[in-house]
């Protein structure tokens, strides 16, 4: 088995396209884990039946593997008449399955402000929405930004699994190739390296922040 | 200005307060001493609205503050009622509990713009007015995470007042502060005892301010008042032997 230069030059464009929706199908499911996971973990703090929704929500979405939620959403919803684009679909699979994730992370570092704060808060009558954005949030997040950026990591890493309904990412792209030609050392090797440069730095990132954190 | 009427307060099975009748009136200065347990704190707290009552009603100002009328009765109190008649009340705690995201200034003008609809400006100006009266003016852009315990206390003390409340509650406000540095603390709030006509209900274990800060001293044991009467009496001459005990052990005598 040699390596082959030429084949490498014909196959790398398709790679990186790949690579481009790998990277977006990760920002853009991030961007809804973050979000959606910071509203979950604010509601397991409300009232009763919110909080029980929620709860429930966030458990089945952990027990259930990720690949079973993303042919879910994507042969079940059309048959309610929802037709979602596959990318579409991936985001919002990746971002949902996260979200639960980060929800925990968030619970975390909510459950880490001190019950003081709470009541300082309120003993100044700030209102509900002002104690969350003003006093909470602000000491809860920074501290789970390392484990909110390895959930980041994580999801780079899954998106792969979005092959299965047919996303054209680093690794669809190398499969696709890799059977027209019958030459899978390259691609697949590429495909490797295309991950490794991305998220070892990353990592290398979180670890810094990691540091900073504890450093406060 | 502050009326508990037959209040009684339980955690579970665990009964904290019972029966609880008492009034504290405007400008009066009140301290409440005991041994801990004895539910001193929890009735800041009730006053506060961080715990709700079981039973009975405590009014301040002539409204009722755990309860609100509704079509001619009274119905416990819900969030936006608590938090209007919370307003005119201020809490001084223990752990201090400035908020360290924000700077001094941030939590001194936080509230008051938040919740008073003052302009920035005059929070801002309100804030350094009581920062120089806590002594603190240069510390006014630190983050409380910079300053001494006994420092960020007199910043959490500014914070209150920057409410402007009729109503202080000090909840063992020296318990946390290193020997040193609880005279600056007391000074201080003898001196805001003395400059405004604030009702101040606090329990504290520092004998000597309680006997001449206060007005009146109550003395609480199993979540009963035992003993209510003048400082100069109750410090000197106490009548009930379960106060004697009490303060024998806590003053060493």
């Amino acid at each position: 088995m040699t390596w082959d230069w030429n084949y490498v030059a014909d196959v790398l464009p398709a790679l990186l396209d790949g690579l481009r929706i790998t990277v977006i199908a990760t920002l853009l499911g991030s961007l809804v884990a973050l979000v959606l996971g910071l509203v979950f973990a604010v509601l397991m703090r409300g009232p009763a039946p919110v909080r029980v929704v929620v709860r429930a929500l966030v458990e089945f979405v952990r027990s259930t593997p990720l690949l079973v939620q993303v042919f879910f959403l994507f042969f079940v919803l059309p048959q309610f008449g929802v037709t979602l684009g596959a990318l579409v679909v991936g985001v919002i699979a990746l971002g949902l399955h996260y979200a639960a994730y980060n929800s925990e992370v968030y619970r975390a570092g909510i459950e880490a402000v001190p019950r003081g704060q709470w009541e300082a808060a309120t003993a100044l009558s700030l209102p509900r929405s002002r104690v969350w954005t003003g006093v909470v949030l602000p000491q809860a997040i920074p501290r789970v930004l390392p484990a909110l950026g390895n959930n980041v990591i994580s999801m780079f890493k899954e998106t792969p699994l979005l092959i299965g309904i047919g996303v054209l990412d680093i690794v669809g792209q190398a499969r696709e190739a890799g059977n027209t030609t019958f030459r899978y050392v390259e691609v697949y090797t590429i495909a490797g390296l295309l991950f490794l440069v991305l998220s070892y730095p990353a990592a290398l990132l979180v670890r810094r922040l990691e540091r900073r954190v504890v450093g406060t | 200005m502050i009326v508990f009427e037959g209040v009684e307060k339980r955690f579970g099975d665990n009964v904290v307060l019972s029966d609880l009748d008492f009034t504290v009136a405007s400008g009066e200065h009140v301290t409440l001493i005991g041994p801990s347990g004895s539910g001193k704190t929890t009735i800041l707290r009730l006053l506060m609205c961080l715990e709700a009552v079981s039973d009975g009603v405590i009014r301040v100002g002539g409204r009722p503050l755990s309860h609100m009328e509704k079509g001619g009765r009274l119905v416990p109190a819900d969030e936006k009622h608590s938090r209007e008649v919370r307003k005119h009340i201020g809490m001084v705690f223990q752990q201090f509990n400035l908020f360290p995201n924000m700077t001094v200034r941030g939590n001194l003008v936080e509230a008051p713009t938040r919740v008073l609809g003052l302009s920035r400006d005059e929070a801002d100006a309100r804030a350094v007015e009581l920062l120089d009266l806590v002594g603190l003016a240069e510390k006014i852009d630190e983050h409380p995470s910079r300053l001494s315990g006994g420092q960020q206390q007199r910043v959490a003390i500014a914070r209150a007042l920057a409410m402007r409340p009729d109503v202080l509650l000090l909840d063992e406000v020296t318990s946390a502060l290193d020997p040193e540095l609880v005279a600056g603390v007391l000074k201080l709030l003898r001196e805001i005892g003395e400059t405004t006509d604030i009702t101040i209900l606090c329990v504290t274990h520092e004998m000597g301010f309680a006997r001449d800060f206060s007005h009146r001293v109550m003395m609480f044991d199993g979540g009963r008042i035992v003993e209510d009467a003048p400082p100069e009496e109750l410090f000197t001459a106490p009548r009930e032997p379960r106060t004697q005990e009490f303060l024998r052990a806590v003053l060493g005598r």
